[in-house]
């Protein structure tokens, strides 16, 4: 009896959650030249992040072991899982904005869970763009790359696009979670966000031994890049490093109970 | 059944001056003021009464109304809505209460007004049937057929409020907040937004909470006010003992404006 | 000349007034430089022969990158202006006793170099004192800190003017957001922000070298390290004194033709 009410509830909740997907694209097409440009600049930004990597191997040939096709297979995993995380997780990102007009009295006073309603406040569909993007070059260093594919690596892709978006996801929490104690200066977090997008295009261990050890234990970025790539790559003999991204996925547990943390003061201090 | 019991609230807010040096200043060091928004503020509302909460900007009006709509937990003090207190179980609490914030919409402003419909419906799990049902009557009663297709952002400010109540309704709560709901309308929509809420109170027996600068929307709706000062409840009556003595109810708040000095 | 002044007094007050935003942007960019010197060293590690510069020449050219940015970065511009364009309120601006070209270039000036001030010197600073291969080194010789001060100036006008020319596009199309993204995206890679110019492919160099894009932020921030100088620094700083005159010319026959198209369709 229990465990169906849980069920139903579960299917509104995803049932809404399509209706506010629905709602945001149909908004969108009113807008179609602003977003199909939109959709454009997201993938020609990225594209001069590629040009910007293609010069560099045009000079170089590798970096720190690794081939141009190597690092591209990096560069369009980790694009991946931060256009997914946007695509999705927007409404976290967008957050300030939210707090600072008032609109998150509205999903107090509505019956269902904040996590959900703010989730629902944006879809953006213009991520496509890097998607897009990500996958064209993912398919071009999987042609290029000298690498023997079976289903283990398979899955490895897959669990790092999940943990991946996840922790992207996460972070977005955290920063949304702080809304709710200043609005000013949120911008540093563009270094987690941004900051990891953009640097994530190689994998993580170039930057050095304490990049590394910051990027495995504090902020698991490694976890959905460099480790699980080495397997994919065959470099490494631990095949328990596919499921780390998993372990990244957990990084999300925190920044929930910040989040939640963060609504509880909003609810007692009002800022 | 609302009854409020010695709530209080207090705010810490940074202050900011003026001028190049404070703002160099205001780099290295920030003072913070405190702002009593609630002190000690006690009523009763009945059911299917309404009420005008009426007070100067920064009064502490909104902060009751989000105490009272389960968005602010407020120091000290109780509280009790039907039974419930409003910012424990706040998901169950808030079914039962329809919220209209005059300035903000809560309609999405490029799809069709149905779609935000369709949408609350998802949102509060409305039985298909109370959904219809309640529809048609917001439809016939506030006259929105012809807006119903519309998307939010090429109405009108008046068919806009119509909208807004309607949303606020479509789940049919038993006590609703109004926030300014006839700010900036024109003659003609204040008065169908004034019929219709009286309609709704004499055949729902919806409570009404509303605050407003208006003192024609208090005239015409409400047989009970409520002010409030500095946070506090100055005076709490019908509105005429406050019109007592003056030729207009406009008269009358400013008149006790001053003499409360707030 | 007060009025302008009084533009460049306004931003850089705003500036002020957000003070946390001003140290997180720091901090950031303080961040972003530092992984970008990282990625260096990797590829310095990989093959030192190959690297076009000196290894100091490329940190200082990524700090003072960071420490600049509000004067290169293409995105940084006012959405008032852009929106005042879409709208049509620009026929306030029309009443002002200021010819728009000259506000909007002034606007846009201030705009900038406030925003720069604000956040450059923190980078500065800390950048000056990290060990040794990671930090700032300052030129040697008091010239190339007078060449760097002038090519800088020359760079931030010429940055600017196209600014401003890309303002007046927009009277011009449908679409302010598309002239922006893709002015954006192009200058960003030509002028050398994604990428410094000597690390593109020889050809590739030569012909961008020629373009405005390269006269803006590519050589102060060479010029300081000394990895321009000699003939190719003279070459540079005359192209850079052409591009400013083509540019701001171009800009002001734009306007003028802007105001005409204006004043006759009434926005």
């Amino acid at each position: 009896m229990k465990r169906s009410r849980k069920r139903e509830k579960k299917i509104s909740a995803i049932r809404l959650y399509r209706r506010y997907v629905g709602i945001h694209i149909r908004s969108t097409m009113q807008y179609k030249t602003s977003f199909l440009l939109t959709t454009v600049g997201q993938f020609i930004f990225s594209f001069n992040v590629l040009i910007g990597i293609t010069f560099l191997f045009n000079r170089f040939h590798q970096v720190a072991d690794f081939t141009y096709s190597e690092v591209l297979i990096c560069y369009a995993i980790v694009l991946m899982e931060f256009a997914l995380a946007e695509m999705f997780g927007r409404g976290f990102d967008l957050f300030s904005g939210m707090v600072k007009h008032g609109e998150f009295d509205r999903v107090l006073v509505r019956p269902r869970n904040e996590i959900l309603q703010v989730l629902g406040s944006k879809f953006e569909l213009s991520r496509i763009g890097r998607m897009f993007q990500a996958v064209i070059v993912f398919i071009y260093g999987l042609l290029t790359a000298d690498i023997d594919w079976n289903r283990w690596k398979v899955m490895t892709v897959v669990l790092m696009l999940i943990g991946g978006s996840l922790l992207f996801a996460g972070i977005f929490m955290i920063q949304a979670g702080m809304c709710f104690f200043t609005l000013e200066g949120l911008e540093f977090m563009n270094i987690l966000t941004d900051a990891a997008r953009e640097y994530g295009k190689y994998p993580v261990s170039i930057y050095g031994k304490p990049v590394l050890l910051f990027c495995t234990f504090l902020v698991p970025y490694a976890l959905i890049q460099y480790y699980p790539l080495l397997v994919i790559l065959g470099r490494t003999a631990r095949l328990w490093y596919s499921f780390l991204p998993l372990a990244a996925a957990m990084f999300l547990i925190p920044c929930l109970l910040f989040w939640r943390f963060g609504v509880r003061c909003y609810r007692s201090s009002g800022s | 059944m609302i009854t409020v019991n010695n709530i209080s609230k207090t705010y810490k807010v940074a202050k900011r001056n003026a001028g190049f040096l404070e703002a160099c200043r205001n780099l290295f060091h920030r003072d913070y003021e405190e702002i009593r928004a609630l002190d000690h503020v006690s009523f009763q509302i009945n059911d299917g009464e309404m009420i005008g909460y009426i007070g100067p900007n920064g009064a502490g009006k909104s902060t009751t109304i989000k105490v009272l709509s389960g968005i602010l937990t407020p120091d000290e003090g109780t509280c009790e809505v039907n039974g419930c207190i409003p910012w424990k179980n706040r998901v169950a609490y808030v079914k039962d209460i329809g919220v209209v914030f005059g300035q903000r919409s809560q309609l999405w402003w490029d799809v069709p007004v149905i779609d935000s419909f369709e949408l609350l419906k998802d949102i509060y799990s409305i039985p298909k049937e109370t959904y219809q049902m309640n529809l048609e009557e917001l439809t016939e009663l506030l006259n929105l057929s012809e807006l119903l297709k519309t998307p939010a952002r090429q109405l009108s400010l008046g068919q806009r409020m119509r909208c807004e109540i309607a949303a606020s309704l479509l789940h049919s709560p038993r006590l609703l907040f109004l926030d300014e709901p006839t700010i900036g309308l024109d003659a003609v929509s204040k008065l169908a937004v004034r019929d219709f809420i009286l309609r709704l109170n004499q055949t729902h027996r919806t409570t009404v909470i509303l605050t407003t600068h208006d003192m024609q929307d208090i005239e015409a709706l409400t047989n009970r006010i409520l002010l409030i000062g500095k946070g506090r409840i100055l005076l709490d009556g019908s509105p005429q003992d406050l019109r007592q003595g003056y030729r207009t109810m406009d008269e009358a708040v400013a008149a006790l404006y001053r003499e409360y000095a707030i | 000349m007060k009025k302008y002044l009084s533009f460049f007094r306004m931003r850089f007050l705003t500036g002020l007034q957000y003070r946390a935003a001003a140290a997180a942007g720091i901090a950031t960019q303080f961040a972003w430089g530092f992984l970008e010197i990282l990625v260096y060293r990797a590829f310095y590690q990989a093959d030192a022969a190959a690297f076009p510069m000196e290894f100091s020449a490329v940190v200082n050219y990524i700090w003072l990158q960071q420490a600049l940015l509000a004067l290169f970065v293409p995105w940084l511009m006012e959405t008032e202006i852009f929106s005042a364009i879409v709208d049509g309120n620009v026929a306030y601006e029309l009443c002002r006793p200021v010819h728009i070209y000259h506000m909007w270039f002034a606007r846009l000036l201030a705009h900038r170099i406030s925003s720069a001030l604000l956040r450059c010197a923190p980078i500065l600073f800390i950048s000056l004192f990290l060990p040794a291969p990671y930090g700032l080194t300052l030129p040697t010789d008091p010239l190339t800190g007078i060449l760097f001060l002038l090519t800088l100036i020359l760079g931030t006008l010429i940055t600017v003017s196209i600014g401003v020319v890309i303002y007046i596009c927009c009277f011009f199309t449908i679409s302010a957001q598309g002239i922006r993204i893709f002015y954006s995206a192009a200058c960003e890679l030509l002028a050398g922000q994604i990428v410094p110019l000597p690390f593109m492919p020889d050809v590739i160099r030569r012909v961008l070298e020629i373009l405005p894009f390269a006269s803006m932020q590519n050589v102060p921030l060479r010029v300081f390290s000394g990895d321009l100088c000699g003939h190719q620094l003279v070459w540079a700083i005359a192209l850079q004194l052409f591009w400013l005159a083509v540019l701001m010319a171009a800009g002001w026959r734009f306007a003028v033709h802007a105001e005409t198209r204006i004043v006759v369709q009434g926005g």
